[in-house]
Parts: C-alpha cells; structure tokens; sequence
C-alpha cells in the first residue's frame, strides 16, 4: 500500500513538474503579445565611462528619467565593466537572449557587425535620427566594416592625450608637456623620484595595450592587417613599437613596475589624478579627474609625441576611440529602441553626457555650447580630426586586440619582474598571438 | 558514501512482500488502470519510475548540453556563425587536431596549460586532503571550544566563492596588499616586495587561494568519518598498549579508506576543473604560470571567437578526467576489495 502512493506522488510530481515546464514555454511564447498593451521598458548595457559604475549610473539617471518622461519608456541600465563587456556581448549574441540596447566600443564594431546581431542603420533609420550628415565624420568612420551600413552609431567621440600634472610640472622645472620622445622620456626620469613616476600606465588591461601597440605600431610603420586581410601582428616593426613602449618601464624606468599589475581600467587613472604620476597616456579623464577632486586647470592635455618624419612611420599619435551604440536585432521592442537612440544621439543629450565624461560630442549641432570650447576639448578635437587613425574595422579586430592586448600583458609582467625582455622574446608572443589568430580563421 | 544505503534488488522484494501484502486485496482502491498492469512487472518498474524526475532533469541540465557540446566540437562555429550555429560548416576533425598539434601556439599553450592544471591539482589536492585529515583527527575527542573551531574552519566554505577570492586578490597586491605589508614592511622577510598576481609567484596565490576555500569541504567530510568510528576500537587497542600514532596508522586512516577514496576523488575533479578561483583572482588574462585548463579552454575560445575549437579542448577535458576517474575507482576498489 506505501509502495502505491509512493508511486503515486512520484508520478504526480513528474507530470507536475513537465506541466510546469511546458507552462514556461507557453508563457515566453506570450510574451511580445503581452507586452505590447503594458508600458514599455528597455534595457540598455551602458559601457563604463566613468570613475566607477556607480558613478555612471548616476550621471546616466537625469538623462533616462527625461527620456521617460517625454516617451513614457523606461530604461533599465546595467554598466557593464570593460573587462566583462565583449564577452557579455558575445553570450548574449549567442544566446539570443540580451538587451535591447547597448554601448560597444568602437572598435569592435566590424566584428560585432560580422556576427549580425546588431540592427544596421541604413539611411532609412539614420533619417529617424537626423541624417548621416548630423554625425562627425572621424567618429562616424568606426562604426564597421567600409561599405556596410553602419552597425552602430557613434555616441561618445574620444582619442588619446597626454595627460600631465602641471603641478608636478613646475616642481620639477619643466616648461611644458614634451613634443617629442627623447623629451618624453628626460621629462619622465625628471619626474621620478621620492615614490613618484613619470608615467602610468595600464599594464594588465588588454584592451589599453593594444591600443598603445596600435598607436606605437603605426608611428614605426606596423599594420596589424596586410592588404589582404591576413594577421602579421609580429613584424619586424611591430616588434620595435612594443619594445619602445615597453622600455619607458624596462628601460627607462619612469614607469612604477607595480603598473603590470593594473587592469581594471581605473588604476593608472587613479595613480595620475592622485599625483603617484606626473604622466599618462589616456583618453578622457575628465569625471574621474573631478571625482578625484582634481580641478580641471590642474592638469593639461597635450598630444602624445610623434615620431621624427625622417625616422618613416606615420604621424599618428592617436586611434578613433569612441562609444557607439548598437540594437539588438532580437529585441522585441525595435520601435522603442529606435526611439532611445535618437534620444541619445539628440543635441541635449549629446550635450549633457559628453560634458559629464569629458568626451566629444559625435553630432555637429551639439559643438554650439561653450562646454566644448575648453582647452582639454579643443586639444582631443584637434588630435581626433588631423594624428588620429581608426583601428582596422575588419571581422577580426577583436580578436586582435584579445590576443595582442594579452601578449602585451604578458611581456609586462616579465618587464616588471625584472626580467630581461628582449626583441626575440617580444617577437616570439607576437607571433604565437598571430599563429593563434591564423588558427582561429 | 556513495551507494551503500540502495539496498539490492533482492533485498528489496524480500523486505517488501510481507508488509505489501497479496496483490488483489491492494488492487480495490487506487482504479482499473493499476489493476491492469501485471504485479511484477509494477514491482520491478517501481524504482524506475521514482528515479524518473532524476534522470529527466538530469538529461535536462547535464547530458544534453553535453552531447550539444560535442556537436559543437565538429563544427567551425566562429563569429559569423554564433547566432545561428546551426548554419556552421562542419569541420571535422580539424578542431581537435589543432588542440593536439603541440607544434603550434594553440596545441603548445594548450599543453603548457595542462601541465600546470596536474601540477596544480596534485598540490591542492594533497595539501586540502592533509590540511582536512589533520584537522578532523586533532578534533576527534570533545574538548572545549571544539564547536567554535568547526565554525571558523568551515567559515571559508560557506563564503561565497566571488566575496573570499577578492579579498585575497586585495590582499597579494604588489603595492598596496596585506601579503607584502606583513612580509616586507612588518616582518621584514623580503627586502623587495614581491609580485603575487603576475609572473611565477601567481602560482603560489592560486594555490593558496584555493586550497584556503576548499580544505574545509575535506575537513567537513573526514570530519563526520572519523566520528563515526567507534570507540571501542580506540579503548580496546589501548588495552593492548597501542600510542596515539599507532592508532592513528591502524585504526583511524584504515577506517576512514571509503571516505578518502570519495573525497579525493571529488577534490581531483573539482580542482582540476576549477575556473572561478583564477578568474576572479586573475580576471580575463591569468599569467600562463597559473593558467588553469579551464580558464584556458574559455579563454581560448573566446579570444579567438573560435566556439567549435573550445568545444573539442572541453571534450578531450571530459574524455582525460573519464579515464582518471575509471582508473582510480578500479584501482582503488580493487584494493578495497583485497584488504
């Protein structure tokens, strides 16, 4: 008789359990339907602009509450920390499950297109949002593969400076940011000394190392892509950036080793703002300057040094960086996610973001407020229109900044170790990266 | 541990016939339907039919993503097929051939990888087990504060992992973590501060790490099987004059085999499996001294957006740990079976 009910309850447990299952199929089969009477909500994966997640939620809150109260929409945001952010990405494209919205960086925008997960902005769509003309033209060129509709469109508009404390500047005696590398480096040893650096640098982060390979690569002539399309991440000129880039630590010494450590992207921010370095190579600090409590005419922005014409290589000195944002072809609320990016990509907005970052507004029409007529803005505007170049906008482009990014980290942890590193040894991690990315085609 | 409280089939219809009682009588009530099916064949489809929500769900949650991963293993699932990866082209064996070809940087690093990962396990496996059986012993007879000891030795068990792991990665920084202050600054052990997260001490914070959040699961169970050894056989072997070490060799590890046989067993696979203590310790890229295979596999696959290729490491993974685990069980019953 126990054996009987035993078998019983067990029975009904089972079929409960598959009622169960097959009512959750039917409940996300509803789903759009229901939606479509109840008020809208989005969600939107915002990339981390600024000095901590929290912090980008705040900034972020006043504009969605605006969007809310003019669309009646609401946006759910989530910051998504630049360690995690690609590979979310790539679950998400995955699993077809993600946001509605999101922040890329715009580099990666060719591979993300290739995977065809985002919605391309034709010119139909770009219409909604005023046109391509609106959009400034560097920006507007890192938003994937040539030829293609736009995968993304630009928000933030950023390249790389030279940051440096003008206080510690002036105790050491020096004029004025250095113009050209010999200059750099005799500032950087001048500003070494009692615990303070010349220099911060990012030393674990991947995705700053390949930015600097990139930059340094280009002012000795390297291409991380030949014409057809293949990977020689390991030329010979390649190879003669990466040292030069890792000697400031290796040989010169104006980089505080304790920097191969960094790679949460806030650390070397944090070493300039709080005066442990004179120096630093970086794209817009300015919120987390003001978080710090560094006044804005406390620090200056100067292009990072080019190269001597006579020495070849191109006078770059800086990449297209940049936030775009991009909708999920899977979203089921394509109308609201349209709405979003032209709320964003709006004057106002545009305007109020940009100035809380420090980055530079991606339309035309935003550039009429005194905001982006200071000396910080002007010196990024000037770098981004004439010494900056776009990474390669190819499938492959993550891919590379993964692999030559972790490379990079590894040469700095031996550089910080007290390691020798050699030209050979640089050129073999380079080439190890470069077979991995042949095998991965 | 493991399946000694199923008793045997025969076992089973011996015990439950006296009680069930004759078939018709039980037939009245519960419908026709019952009556319908043949008594013996509702007595020996009775253990099927419990254990069937368990092998559902365990179809469910652990061997169909399996088999969908050895699909994937065969396909060249790249970026341009992520999201519909059932348009991806075959691709053979080729994803497996270049996990094994030690001449290229995949295979080489791949290798590498695997050799840390045994070195490794070993190390943690052996230090969790001794750290455990230590504890469990020295704790065998009440004593006062025993409670509290339990509690604070299983403390870094119930952390959650993501909460322990980060405080260490604090604590082994270079300029600002705990590790050096004590060893440079307050003992004054080393004169120059050591790197703990990067180069080749990473592989002692790993190592530490881990077995700091892990020795506790082996102390726990050791910890029920060494109270449940009687007290009569420490009594009676100290009548015949046997010392604490004696006991400990005869008496204590003999009866504690059928634990250990479990525990390392579990230990070993999960720690040659184990992926959230680098990766919250490391982040994205762990330094190759302390780069484990399973952080390694994701790593790999990610970096290179190369799904099908990951799938055939994570499957020569799945087939290595298969053959250690059928070794050892084998080996060690065998020798259970003898002694």
């Amino acid at each position: 008789m126990r054996i009987r009910k035993l078998a019983t309850t067990a029975m009904a447990g089972f079929l409960l359990l598959a009622a169960s299952a097959c009512g959750g199929d039917g409940g996300s089969g509803d789903g759009p339907a229901a939606q479509s009477g109840a008020p809208k909500t989005l969600t939107y994966w915002a990339s981390n602009q600024g000095p901590s997640l929290e912090a980008d939620q705040e900034i972020l809150k006043p504009e969605l509450d605006r969007f809310k109260k003019e669309t009646g929409i609401e946006v759910k945001v989530e910051v998504v920390p630049w360690a995690d952010l690609l590979n979310r990405i790539l679950a998400a494209t995955t699993s077809g499950q993600g946001p509605d919205v999101l922040n890329i960086g715009n580099t990666w925008s060719a591979s993300l297109q290739a995977t065809g997960a985002f919605v391309p902005f034709d010119d139909a769509l770009l219409g909604k949002l005023g046109g391509k003309e609106r959009f400034l033209g560097p920006s507007l060129a890192a938003t994937g593969a040539q030829g293609q509709p736009p995968a993304a469109i630009p928000i933030y508009g950023m390249t790389y400076g030279l940051m440096y404390n003008k206080k510690m500047f002036a105790d050491a005696g020096i004029d004025g940011p250095p113009k050209t590398w010999d200059e750099f480096i005799e500032t950087g040893k001048k500003l070494t000394k009692d615990g303070k650096w010349g220099l911060a640098v990012e030393g674990a982060s991947v995705t700053e190392n390949a930015h600097h390979a990139f930059i340094f690569g280009q002012q000795h002539g390297a291409d991380p892509f030949d014409a057809s399309g293949k990977p020689q991440f390991d030329s010979d000129k390649q190879v003669a950036a990466t040292k030069q880039f890792l000697d400031l630590m290796a040989v010169h010494k104006i980089v505080n080793p304790s920097n191969a450590e960094y790679g949460n992207g806030t650390q070397a921010v944090q070493d300039f703002t709080s005066g442990k370095a004179g120096m630093l190579m970086w794209q817009s600090i300015a919120s987390s300057a003001k978080a710090a409590g560094m006044g804005e005419d406390e620090y200056g922005v100067a292009p990072i040094p080019l190269p001597d014409p006579a020495q070849g290589g191109k006078q770059v000195n800086g990449m297209v960086a940049g936030i775009n944002l991009a909708i999920f072809k899977s979203s089921r609320n394509q109308d609201a996610a349209v709405e979003f990016a032209k709320f964003m990509t709006s004057k106002q907005t545009q305007q109020n973001l940009n100035k809380a970052y420090g980055s530079l507004p991606t339309v035309n029409d935003a550039y009429d407020d005194p905001a982006f007529q200071t000396e910080h803005i002007k010196a990024f505007q000037q770098i981004l229109a004439t010494t900056a170049a776009p990474l390669p906008q190819v499938p492959e482009e993550s891919q590379y900044e993964t692999l030559v990014g972790t490379a990079m980290n590894e040469l700095f942890a031996d550089v910080a170790s007290g390691k020798p590193v050699s030209e050979a040894q640089i050129k073999a991690k380079l080439t190890e990266a470069n077979e991995k990315m042949l095998a991965g085609s | 541990m493991v399946a000694s409280t199923t008793p045997r089939p025969g076992a089973r219809r011996g015990s439950g016939s006296p009680e069930g009682g004759p078939p018709r009588s039980g037939g009245r009530g519960p419908g026709r339907v019952a009556a319908l099916i043949p008594v013996r064949l509702r007595r020996l489809g009775l253990p099927y039919l419990l254990i069937l929500p368990a092998i559902v769900l365990e179809l469910l949650i652990h061997v169909v993503p399996m088999l969908v991963g050895m699909w994937m293993s065969f396909l060249k699932l790249t970026q341009f097929f992520v999201r519909n990866w059932s348009a991806a082209p075959s691709a053979g064996l080729a994803n497996y051939e270049i996990a094994v070809d030690f001449d290229s940087a995949v295979g080489s690093s791949l290798l590498r990888s695997f050799v840390v990962t045994v070195a490794f396990t070993v190390l943690a496996v052996g230090l969790c087990w001794l750290l455990g059986t230590a504890a469990a012993v020295l704790m065998q007879g009440s004593f006062r504060g025993r409670g509290v000891l339990r509690t604070l030795f299983l403390t870094p068990y119930a952390l959650p992992a993501y909460a322990g792991v980060i405080t260490w990665s604090f604590m082994f920084q270079r300029d600002s973590g705990l590790v050096n202050h004590i060893l440079v600054e307050q003992s004054g052990l080393l004169d120059e501060r050591p790197f703990w997260l990067i180069g080749g001490n990473s592989f002692v914070a790993l190592l530490v790490t881990y077995v700091w959040r892990v020795w506790p699961f082996a102390f726990l169970v050791l910890m029920a099987g060494v109270q449940n050894i009687s007290d009569d056989l420490y009594e009676a072997s100290a009548i015949d004059g046997a010392g604490w070490w004696r006991q400990l060799r005869s008496i204590t590890l003999p009866m504690l085999r059928p634990v250990n046989q479990v525990v390392v067993l579990v230990l070993f696979l999960w720690t040659f499996n184990d992926f959230n203590t680098p990766y919250v310790l490391f982040g994205k890229s762990a330094p190759e001294e302390a780069d484990l295979i399973s952080i390694h596999i994701y790593q790999s696959s990610f970096v290179t957006w190369n799904f099908g290729s990951g799938s055939a490491m994570s499957v020569l993974l799945l087939l290595f740990l298969l053959l250690v685990t059928a070794v050892y069980l084998v080996a060690t019953s065998r020798r259970r079976t003898r002694a």
